[in-house]
């Protein structure tokens, strides 16, 4: 399927979803994504969201975050409780769209049984997993996205030493209808792949990297600049996988022919949680970054 | 030389309480109130030659903590409300295939999410029924952060000794409370290890009643070769349906616990010698009952207060005496009623039973036990 028209600040519709002033932290990568992608979901849906930041987002009586039904379950049971909504609104010959909501702990670890099951059935569900990479709610333990090397309040010493869950690749071998990697630093390219989501029939799934302040040890302004460098240094790619088929997007696809992308070691170091990365790390990690690259242009030129 | 002190939170006592006992492995997941035992223990483990890992879920915590167990490690878990839940099934593996293991769970309210981070005491049913078949069950209830310490290193005790789980519990107001700590001695407090099996690897059964109530555990890896299972099975560990085998196994289980009360059971009473009331409180709310006992004294009514610190199994015998010997008996609780069951059916009837239950995630304070107190007298 093409992708319609790029949507720019300019006809992205002004009408608001998300309540100002609700709970996330200042600087939240989490906060742009749910009131951008709610712009592009609109009204006729339901969320189901496990426990994580995102159910803190929505806030405390009397403050509410969004004006559509949530359906705030538990940790394990994210995309089962979708599967059960969506199953009995086809029943009801409702054409609502089911949005699963999940941060990488709900989703790479606790959530994976109950998402892989619904993959396997083809639900017809929208899930997001908002990667901020650790368990943020709970205050920075590491996750099964957590990446190597990455400081968190259980890798306390010299960060995690297992390399982090390549989780779209493990969406894609359940052949997904639609899987889409995204960043909360390019709000637009969210947007426009979730309109297309809601297009396509079958589970669709959107691994979204969300930078976090707190979690990160990044200032809060700095949010945007993060995910950016993540995308610019080959770290974070943004992609679509369509029938089986991947290719790059947005940014990662017009860097596809730049053979001097930034540094890694710009990413890292704009980040406390990378403080106890090693040269020998960095270096490790850049080439890897520059095999993975060399392939997209053999691939994809 | 003096005792080294520290002003720790309830969450960092229980981790060092740990740590003192033996514990080298801890399996968790991150929950709230819970996660600063796991955080504590990230660092202090490998310090000590432990390992600490944090797993993929509830589920994979408690199995881990099961299958260290079983190579002879002192195993630990951390936890709260929902992840007590989706632990349960293991809890009862743990029951039946007698794998020595401590659960802590810093209680927060419920059912479900409930509000993490708030204090209750409503998991206290579950700590004996959670799981499903007969079992015994020995659950803690320590309300300082000095007791958080010392009742986790008894929980490790009583886990070794008895060859089963034990459940330590204390609501998030002790778990998140900071409070001056002595730390014991090497040597100070009992540290108890499992016993080893007499028999060599080639005569040696797992579930041989013929050794005792408690049958000796011995360690995979350490040249014993055995069955361990979730079903129901002969002293050999193999599954077994022959009716004799199952029932005898499964009275054993539960008498091994039951005959030992004695043993088990720990309780502290304040001026329950001439109590015409006595309020029966265990965790924080005992602090504002021991509170409200003192100042009931000086309105010239002789209250007193019961504390338990082993809640499972139940200090029946007690219990009842103290009813016997009063006139009502006051169950100050973080719940809608739990306990207050068990008081009444140690009481028997001979005092009245009240019942001051709170569940807005707020704590109980003096006034409102000392209120229903004057209410029932």
């Amino acid at each position: 399927m093409k992708m319609a028209a790029k949507t720019t600040v300019l006809n992205l519709t002004e009408e608001e979803f998300v309540h100002p002033g609700n709970r996330a932290c200042s600087g939240c990568g989490l906060s742009i994504l749910y009131r951008i992608g709610l712009k592009a979901l609109g009204r006729d849906c339901i969320f189901v969201v496990p426990p994580s930041c995102l159910t803190v987002m929505q806030g405390l009586f009397p403050i509410a975050a969004t004006q559509m039904p949530v359906l705030n379950g538990t940790f394990a049971s994210t995309a089962a409780i979708a599967t059960g909504v969506k199953a009995a609104m086809r029943r009801l010959g409702r054409p609502t769209q089911v949005v699963a909501w999940a941060g990488d702990g709900g989703t790479s670890d606790i959530g994976i049984q109950a998402l892989s099951g619904a993959l396997e059935r083809g639900e017809d569900i929208i899930y997001i997993c908002y990667d901020n990479e650790a368990y943020m709610n709970t205050g920075v333990q590491r996750s099964g996205t957590t990446p190597q090397g990455s400081l968190t309040t259980t890798t306390p010493f010299s960060g995690k030493s297992e390399v982090g869950k390549n989780l779209p690749a493990i969406i894609a071998a359940h052949n997904p209808a639609y899987l889409a990697t995204c960043s909360a630093s390019y709000p637009l390219d969210f947007h426009d792949k979730l309109l297309k989501a809601k297009q396509i029939k079958g589970l669709k799934y959107l691994h979204v990297q969300t930078p976090c302040p707190p979690g990160w040890g990044i200032e809060e302004h700095m949010t945007v600049a993060l995910g950016r460098a993540a995308v610019e240094t080959g770290l974070f790619d943004l992609y679509e996988i369509e029938d089986g088929r991947m290719q790059l997007t947005g940014q990662s696809l017009q860097q596809l022919g730049n053979t001097g992308l930034r540094p890694v070691r710009e990413y890292l170091e704009m980040q406390v949680r990378f403080k106890a990365f090693s040269d020998e790390q960095v270096a490790a990690l850049q080439a890897q970054v520059d095999q993975r690259w060399s392939g997209y242009r053999d691939r994809f030129k | 030389m003096a005792k080294k002190v520290a002003l720790l939170q309830g969450n960092q006592a229980c981790a060092a309480g740990a740590v003192y006992a033996g514990c080298k492995f801890f399996g968790g997941y991150p929950i709230t109130p819970s996660t600063e035992v796991a955080e504590e223990l990230s660092i202090s483990l490998p310090k000590v030659g432990g390992k600490f890992i944090q797993m993929e879920d509830e589920i994979g915590a408690m199995a881990s903590v099961i299958g260290a167990s079983l190579t002879g490690m002192k195993s630990l878990t951390a936890t709260s409300g929902p992840g007590v839940s989706l632990k349960q099934e293991l809890i009862g593996y743990a029951c039946i295939a007698e794998v020595p293991c401590v659960i802590i769970n810093v209680m927060r309210g419920g059912p479900s999410t409930g509000m993490p981070t708030g204090p209750g005491q409503s998991d206290v049913m579950q700590a004996m029924w959670g799981t499903h078949g007969d079992h015994a069950a020995i659950a803690l209830v320590p309300s300082s952060v000095q007791e958080i310490f010392s009742e986790t290193v008894r929980a490790f005790n009583l886990a070794e000794k008895y060859r089963m789980p034990v459940q330590v519990l204390f609501d998030e107001i002790v778990g998140h409370m900071r409070e001056r700590i002595v730390f014991p001695e090497p040597g100070e407090l009992e540290v108890i290890d499992r016993e080893a099996p007499t028999d060599g690897p080639d005569t040696y059964k797992p579930y041989d009643s013929t050794k005792g109530q408690i049958p000796p555990l011995a360690s995979f890896g350490s040249g014993y070769k055995f069955h361990v299972t979730g079903l129901n099975k002969a002293d050999d560990g193999f599954p077994t349906t022959k009716a004799s085998l199952v029932d005898a196994e499964e009275r054993r289980q539960v008498d091994k616990v039951m005959d030992n009360v004695a043993d088990i059971e720990s309780n502290e009473e304040y001026l329950t010698e001439d109590a015409e009331v006595v309020i029966w409180a265990f965790g924080s709310t005992a602090r504002s009952a021991r509170y409200a006992v003192n100042e009931l004294r000086k309105e010239g009514i002789k209250a007193g207060l019961f504390r338990p610190i082993t809640l499972w199994p139940f200090p029946t015998k007690r219990t009842a005496e103290l009813a016997v010997q009063c006139k009502a008996i006051v169950v100050a609780e973080m719940n809608l009623g739990q306990m207050i069951h068990e008081v009444e059916r140690a009481a028997k009837g001979n005092c009245v039973v009240a019942g001051e239950f709170r569940v807005d995630g707020e704590p109980i304070n003096p006034a409102q036990i000392m209120k229903k107190v004057k209410e029932v007298l």
